[in-house]
């Protein structure tokens, strides 16, 4: 079942990952910078920034543990596995049936985990801080993206991405209330999950704010190039998960050599298109108080449960 | 003579009791109970762990011991489903026991000679429980795994609060074991044979079999700590021994799993649909329950109890989704959900258990088990830490450890419900995913704090540089069993094409065709395309990312590390004060789900010269269902004593009018 060009696509899927991941990070910057009437960093400033980072020593708190120092090689590779798992460019990917839908959640839920006890382990008033709100963050977010994947799972019939892609390239442009409402619950849930906006703000230290950057206050040198890199993975992650459930056209299918040339620009518009309404929607929202994060994520639960419920009475004899 | 697994059994559970009888030749001998009976005891321990695993789909067995009353012997019979937990109790007590031979020291509380043979007695009577093949046998054992544990528990009985938990204990133990005995007394029908085979053979109403359900229900949920039963699990738990908690956690919470599975699945013969909705609503209660409670706890124990009840009420979710999909005769969900219940056991075992041992070190190391009074413990025990680091990712349900697997297959069994013949059956199950989902999240918070705030940060007692880490004997249990918890985790394919056998036996279905076709390494419950998790894999890409990843940036760039004060946005004000404590990292929960707590709290005003900050969250529960029960208790016993005047003629009175009274009854 495995074929050469399976896991060639496999291979060229994670390096277009690593290499495009810093890129659309720049790029959702350069949007923002824009809308807001700012000189707009240089494109590719996320690359200087990690050749930047890699080059410095580390500089480790006295009492920093092996954990501390483990933790972002971990988060690392749980991003470079969900990118992956989830499609890009093709359904056919030789590592997809590691880690269904459902997996996929574990393994954000893995590195959450481990960024926040990284947070926890220096000991300071900041990165306890950041780990208690991080996790504060994940336990809402968890459940609604769930939630989103049990929607889609059930259109599916499977839980598998590749899979749930396939079908929903197939069928015709209708929009189903179900996907509406997971559409918009998945939204929310990217931005809090990606410290974007109303819930975290990626450009600032402000204690009473953040939540991300405080958990990796105490890194440095390659640990913080490797965590910024994960960062940008994990928006790379969230983004090709939300356009291959939403906007699945364009991926190619098994053996489809052609549609797999196409399939590379398809991704770059897709993406160009979204990172620029990531940055509209984070500059016309305003940064919410940290406790006004669970209304917010809450109402993404209840959309992301209303959609499956959508789904289940009123969808399912279509 | 070969020797059949279920004599085996019978001979392990003597030799338990005879290494449990031999402590008592020199009960004062720590050296001797310590390190030559409780490792005898793990031995044995990993021989019925064994012979759990290989009677695992080999025909059932009976044995009749001629013990008890002349005409009541004890029957006995090892089938799948008990094969599946005398596994589970065998692999756990060996890893347990190997680390109470390092454990329990000189000064704590009762005898050693006499605690050897309590736990011992303790052992064996779990594993009675499990063959127990009439109810006169389960009682009895039942019974005797009651009393052990609770004087267990009582093992530190000088102090009152232990004192206090143990009655607590026996109390909801016996309330309980009387619905269990009612159910049982159901099920024969009026028949009069209490055997199970006995109870199989009768049909009964729906009517009767309801109302045996739910006896069942309530009398197993007392002993595993179901909502609103559970009050007895956050006292007991902290106040045993960290061997104890963890044998009672990680094992007999599931002899009350076990013992629902037998009579709903097994003795009472017909299943209607609510059972499941009863039992999956009493789940889900019982679940984000315990998951809230366990998040704002301070006391490292008591934060692993309410896990406890948290994850029993996960089990009984899966019981609940069996017993609707039995109800339909969907016989292949339901042997998923079966099949998701059976592994959650195994993985709670394994990963409670190493939670609770890993609690026990951090106690003997530091004399602490306030989460305030520790920190930083990573530095001076790091093989605890690493060890305890397992535990947290099962316990939180992540991959790619035990705890992710049966969570993975719940929800999978979940995502199959729609096809529900009740619409609105449809439209509760969504909802009940999404609470599955919300605790499994919420555990991932509890376990953190736990973790981060035990291990991680900075010492918050200058005592806490001396702790040590845990001894050879510790050492080689709590490996024994985080080894358990990544084999579960890693290789689901091999167990589930053993638990197969069970729920073959009980449902006709099991997924083993499934892991045979798919390979070990995939686990795949209906069909690759559908859904499919491969730890291995898994496991491997992040290990081959973490190595690649490593070697590549030191060729590239350097390797290069410089030792320096924290940064903390260059505030220079670091003491251990600084970092959040336990009240303070639960503080969103307490926030979010305020009216979920009674909360009674002390705000310090600014003026204080020394200000106090203190929290106290106490479960609802008490104030609504038990203090009222005891108060009604005790304004009737104080009517009775009423009664009781001390004259005489006033009793000779109550003689007399009893007389007439019977005599108008009872007129010809």
């Amino acid at each position: 079942m495995i074929s050469l060009t399976g896991v060639l696509g496999q291979l060229f899927a994670i390096a277009l990952a690593l290499l495009l991941a810093p890129l659309l990070t720049g790029w959702v910057n350069q949007c923002r910078a824009w809308l807001q009437n700012r000189a707009a960093p240089p494109l590719l400033q996320p690359y200087y920034t990690l050749h930047k980072l890699f080059h410095k020593d580390v500089v480790l708190a006295h009492n920093a543990s092996a954990l501390f120092r483990f933790a972002p090689f971990i988060i690392f590779g749980c991003m470079v596995l969900a990118c992956a798992i989830i499609p890009s460019l093709s359904t056919d990917l030789p590592f997809a049936p590691a880690a269904d839908a459902l997996a996929l959640v574990g393994v954000f839920g893995l590195a959450r985990v481990f960024i926040a006890l990284a947070g926890m382990d220096v000991g300071t008033s900041f990165g306890t801080l950041g780990g208690r709100r991080e996790m504060l963050i994940g336990f809402l977010a968890e459940p609604a993206l769930l939630m989103v994947i049990f929607t889609m799972a059930m259109i599916a019939q499977s839980t598998s991405v590749a899979t749930i892609v396939e079908t929903l390239a197939h069928r015709e442009l209708v929009i189903y209330p179900s996907i509406a409402f997971a559409g918009i619950a998945f939204t929310m849930v990217s931005f809090a999950e990606n410290a974007r906006v109303p819930v975290d703000n990626p450009a600032t230290h402000l204690e009473l704010t953040m939540i991300h950057e405080a958990m990796i206050l105490e890194y440095s040198g390659r640990h913080l190039a490797l965590l910024e890199w994960a960062a940008s993975l994990k928006l790379y992650a969230y983004s090709c998960l939300g356009l291959a459930l939403f906007f699945p056209w364009g991926i190619a299918e098994r053996d489809n050599f052609l549609a797999l040339i196409a399939a590379l620009p398809v991704l770059l518009v897709k993406l160009v298109i979204g990172g620029a309404l990531v940055a509209l929607l984070e500059t016309i929202n305003a940064k919410m108080r940290i406790f006004r994060a669970p209304e917010f994520l809450g109402t993404a639960f209840l959309l992301a449960v209303l959609g499956l419920l959508v789904r289940l009475l009123l969808e399912s004899r279509v | 003579m070969s020797l059949l697994p279920i004599d085996s059994l019978i001979l392990a559970a003597s030799l338990w009791l005879a290494i449990g009888l031999g402590g008592l030749f020199a009960p004062r001998n720590r050296r001797y109970v310590s390190r030559i009976l409780f490792p005898l005891g793990a031995i044995v321990g990993l021989a019925v762990g064994f012979v759990g695993l290989v009677s695992l789909g080999s025909p059932v067995e009976t044995a009749t011991l001629a013990i008890g009353l002349p005409t009541l012997p004890f029957h006995l019979r090892l089938d799948n489903l008990a094969a599946v937990f005398v596994l589970l109790l065998g692999f756990a007590a060996a890893g347990i026991s190997t680390y109470a031979a390092g454990y329990f020291r000189q000064g704590e509380g009762m005898t050693p000679g006499v605690l050897n043979l309590e736990y011992h007695l303790f052992l064996a009577s779990m594993l009675m429980v499990l063959l127990a093949d009439d109810a006169y046998a389960f009682m009895v054992a039942w019974e005797t795994m009651a009393l052990s544990s609770f004087f267990l528990v009582t093992t530190d009985h000088r102090h009152e609060e232990i004192r206090r938990a143990g009655y607590l204990y026996l109390l909801v133990a016996h309330v309980g074991a009387i619905a269990i005995l009612l159910s049982f007394g159901v099920m024969t029908g009026g028949a009069g044979d209490y055997t199970f085979a006995g109870m199989r053979a009768q049909h009964l109403s729906p009517f009767w079999g309801s109302v045996a359900f739910l006896l069942a229900l309530f009398g197993f949920g007392a002993k595993a700590g179901l909502l609103p039963v559970h009050v007895w699990l956050p006292e007991a738990h902290p106040a045993a021994p960290s061997p104890v908690s963890a044998l009672m956690s990680g094992v007999m919470l599931k002899t009350a799993i076990y013992g629902l599975l037998r009579v709903s699945l097994d003795l009472v013969g017909t299943t209607l649909w609510w059972w499941g909705v009863v039992a999956l609503a009493a789940g889900l209660l019982t679940a984000l329950f315990g998951v809230l409670y366990a998040t704002v706890q301070s006391d490292m124990k008591r934060l692993l109890a309410y896990s406890s009840i948290e994850n029993i009420g996960l089990l009984v979710v899966g019981i609940g989704l069996t017993l609707l999909f039995h109800s339909y005769e969907m016989e292949a969900l339901a042997a998923l959900s079966l099949t998701a219940v059976l592994y959650h056991c195994l993985a709670h075992a394994g990963f409670k258990s190493l939670l609770f041992l890993c609690t026990g070190s951090v106690l003997h190391a530091t004399s602490q088990r306030s989460l305030g009074k520790l920190g930083g413990l990573i530095g001076p025990m790091p093989w605890v830490a690493w060890l305890a680091l397992g535990g947290v990712i099962a316990g939180a349900g992540l991959p790619p450890l035990s705890g992710f697997v049966s969570e993975w297959l719940l929800l999978q069994a979940f995502l199959f419900s729609p096809g529900l013949p009740h619409s609105w059956l449809n439209m509760i199950v969504p909802a009940a995913a999404a609470a599955v989902a919300l605790t499994a999240a919420l555990a991932g918070f509890a376990l953190v704090k736990f973790y981060g705030i035990i291990f991680l940060g900075q010492m918050r007692e200058p005592a806490l540089k001396d702790a040590h880490d845990a001894g050879p004997f510790e050492k080689t249990g709590l490996l024994w069993l985080a080894g358990l918890t990544l084999a579960l985790g890693m290789l689901p394919g091999t167990l589930i094409l053993r638990l197969d056998a069970a729920t073959r036996q009980l449902l006709g279905k099991g997924l083993a065709e499934r892991v045979v076709e798919t390979g070990w390494w995939l686990l795949a419950p209906i069909s690759p395309e559908r859904a499919s998790y491969a730890p291995v894999l898994f496991l491997l890409t992040i290990v081959a990312t973490l190595l690649f990843g490593r070697w590549i940036v030191r060729t590239l760039y350097h390797g290069r590390v410089r030792r320096g004060p924290a940064w903390d946005c260059g505030y220079h004000f670091q003491g251990p004060r600084a970092q959040d404590t336990a009240e303070g990292f639960s503080q969103p929960i307490r926030r979010i789900f305020g009216p979920m707590f009674r909360m009674t709290r002390h705000f310090p005003s600014i003026r204080d010269r020394q200000p106090i900050y203190t929290v106290k969250v106490e479960d609802h529960f008490w104030y609504w269902l038990y203090l009222p029960i005891a108060r009604v208790a005790g304004a009737v016993s104080s009517l009775i004593t009423r009664l009781q005047g001390g004259r005489i003629a006033v009793y000779l009175m109550y003689s007399f009018v009893t007389l007439i009274l019977l005599l108008l009854v009872a007129r010809p």
